[in-house]
């Protein structure tokens, strides 16, 4: 039975804890110049350590019953999920607080066209001021250069004490322009981050204005009350030690049947709404998550690292995919429920339920408090200017 | 230091084909240790003796602004780019022989900065096809530089150099290829071997 889900599973597991941390041993150890001749070697070194960790992580965790042996299908994906689920609770925590406040107008600050050439020409400017102190220190280089041409002819006594105060002056002078001139590149970097941010808020504000613009900003109304339910619910089930019964698609049509009377074949709609309510959460989470990690590793790779990066994309989003499935459970049907249980093995899903809420919780509320700061500091920069 | 000496020059390409190490080279005479992602634009000035030895010479400094990005970016940072693009007196492309998506991103690279310069309202004109018609008309100097040759195995290298010489062509350019020795510098690891064509 569920054979298509097994061979599934299995090849995931495979790929995830033999080939691909393998390669990346192979990828890293492959960048370092020193190791390039037993590469094998030391990627299966590589190796051994990271299971060696992985298995380690199974210790702290009550995620276990005794009685399955060493080498079965429960340990691996016990291990799996916990790291699966702490970073999809990380990333739901994140983006649960990030997606109302990215998508609702009423946070977009109001920037003028004024503002942005303000800050614009401050840039220019600064890059004049780093320009003309550069042509001092090139040209004083240079004079440096052509005197000390000079005074290596002189010999003697008073010439080599004439060569040490010049070039001393000289030399002093030039690491004092220098750190002005390190200091205003500093400056003109984060004039120039600035202005981006200007620009791009100064777009949102314009696309705000549009039809679809409009119908996003009603989607983050949406949101944000879906997302300060799911906070709550969090809360309520680790104060109140609580494991749900029964899915939220399920209850909410029981809700309505009981209160409007309406006559509904519960078990048929809860089935096909659960399910595609399931299949949008999980495609939204896998799209923003994709987003999110292609924003990261845009701005750190290098031709390099690419290899790397794009394998541990590939492992993260392993990770996340079968820990999904591990939390899926939740929001589906009972006789469903049955399904993933068996497949899955017998593992503590109530620990991974409560795992899940006390990340998400511990994200949200750190991220909250992240956005206030970033939100509170971005308006007192611009009123100095 | 009057403002009629000034000499502006881009130097555009990809991220990471080598720049901020050739903007390094050219300026300070020595190889860049630590390259590291170009943020914003940095600049940094030669100075050239222009006909030197003749009674006409005179020394200008020459404005090297190095900027960061690819042509793939934000609209909110190709925009705030377009304030670098001003009075622009030559444009220094620099593409990675490893890379062949460095080179077609060349033409983009062109597109943005010239339209910059010829637009007053900033608005982009072409909707990004190439067109030759617009480098015949063009009075900025264009330098188109290869970098990273010795990084290509023997055996590509007949490749490579069609493929450069197809560029060229597409630009309405010269080509003059010159490899510059290891001896040349005076710290050894691996420094960026350049092939230049010279585009008029």
């Amino acid at each position: 039975m569920y054979f298509h889900w097994k061979l599934n599973l299995y090849v995931i597991l495979l790929v995830l804890i033999f080939v691909v941390p393998f390669y990346i041993g192979y990828f890293v150890v492959s960048n370092i110049r020193l190791l390039q001749r037993q590469r094998l070697l030391f990627a299966c070194m590589v190796w051994f350590t990271f299971m060696y960790f992985f298995w380690k992580l199974g210790d702290p965790f009550p995620i276990l019953s005794p009685k399955h042996g060493i080498l079965s299908i429960e340990q691996l994906i016990s291990r799996v999920g916990v790291i699966g689920v702490t970073l999809m609770a990380l990333l739901s925590g994140f983006g649960a607080v990030n997606c109302p406040y990215t998508y609702m107008s009423y946070f977009l600050r109001n920037v003028t066209d004024g503002d942005i050439l303000a800050l614009e020409r401050r840039l220019l400017q600064t890059m004049d001021m780093i320009v003309s102190k550069k042509k001092r220190i090139a040209m004083t280089r240079r004079q440096m250069y052509q005197r000390g041409e000079d005074q290596n002819k002189q010999t003697g006594f008073w010439g080599m004490i004439k060569s040490v105060t010049s070039t001393q002056s000289g030399s002093e002078n030039l690491s004092l322009i220098q750190q002005e001139v390190d200091a205003l590149e500093e400056l003109s970097r984060q004039l120039f981050l600035e202005t981006v941010d200007l620009q791009s808020t100064k777009e949102r504000i314009e696309y705000s204005k549009t039809f679809q613009g409009k119908y996003f900003n009603f989607l983050g109304y949406f949101f944000s009350i879906y997302c300060v339910w799911k906070i709550f619910m969090a809360t309520i089930n680790i104060v109140f030690d609580r494991v749900g019964k029964t899915d939220p698609v399920t209850r909410g049509i029981e809700i309505t049947v009981n209160y409007l009377g309406i006559q509904f074949d519960v078990k048929f709609w809860s089935q096909h709404i659960s399910f595609i309510l399931v299949g949008i959460i999980i495609v939204t989470s896998i799209r923003g998550l994709l987003i999110t990690l292609t924003k990261f590793f845009y701005a750190i790779s290098s031709s390099k690292s690419s290899n790397v990066i794009v394998l541990v994309l590939a492992q993260i989003m392993g990770m996340y995919f079968v820990s999904s499935v591990l939390l899926m459970r939740m929001s589906m049907p009972l006789e469903y429920r049955s399904i993933v249980t068996e497949v899955l093995g017998e593992l503590q899903f109530n620990f991974y339920h409560r795992w899940f809420d006390v990340i998400f919780l511990v994200s949200a509320l750190s991220s909250i408090l992240f956005l206030y700061l970033a939100h509170k500091q971005a308006p007192e920069k611009h009123m100095a200017l | 230091m009057a403002s009629l000496d000034r000499v502006k020059v881009l130097v555009l390409g990809d991220s990471g084909v080598g720049k901020s190490s050739l903007v390094h080279l050219l300026c300070q005479n020595q190889v860049l240790g630590n390259p590291s992602w170009t943020v914003g634009c940095s600049v940094d000035v030669r100075i050239h003796d222009y006909k030197e030895g003749t009674p006409e010479e005179k020394t200008f400094y020459i404005e090297l602004w190095d900027v960061g990005g690819s042509v793939g970016s934000a609209s909110s940072l190709k925009s705030t780019r377009a304030v670098f693009y001003n009075s622009v007196n030559g444009i220094i492309l620099v593409h990675d022989l490893t890379n062949k998506k460095s080179s077609q991103n060349l033409y983009r690279w062109s597109l943005e900065a010239l339209n910059r310069d010829s637009s007053p309202t900033g608005v982009i004109v072409s909707n990004g096809d190439y067109d030759r018609e617009q480098f015949a008309e063009n009075p900025v100097p264009l330098l188109l530089i290869g970098t990273k040759f010795d990084q290509i195995p023997e055996s590509k290298r007949s490749e490579v150099l069609t493929r450069t010489a197809f560029l060229s062509e597409d630009f309405l350019a010269e080509e003059i290829n010159l490899v510059i020795e290891k001896r040349y510098f005076t710290r050894d690891p691996s420094p960026v071997r350049l092939s230049f064509y010279l585009l008029f």
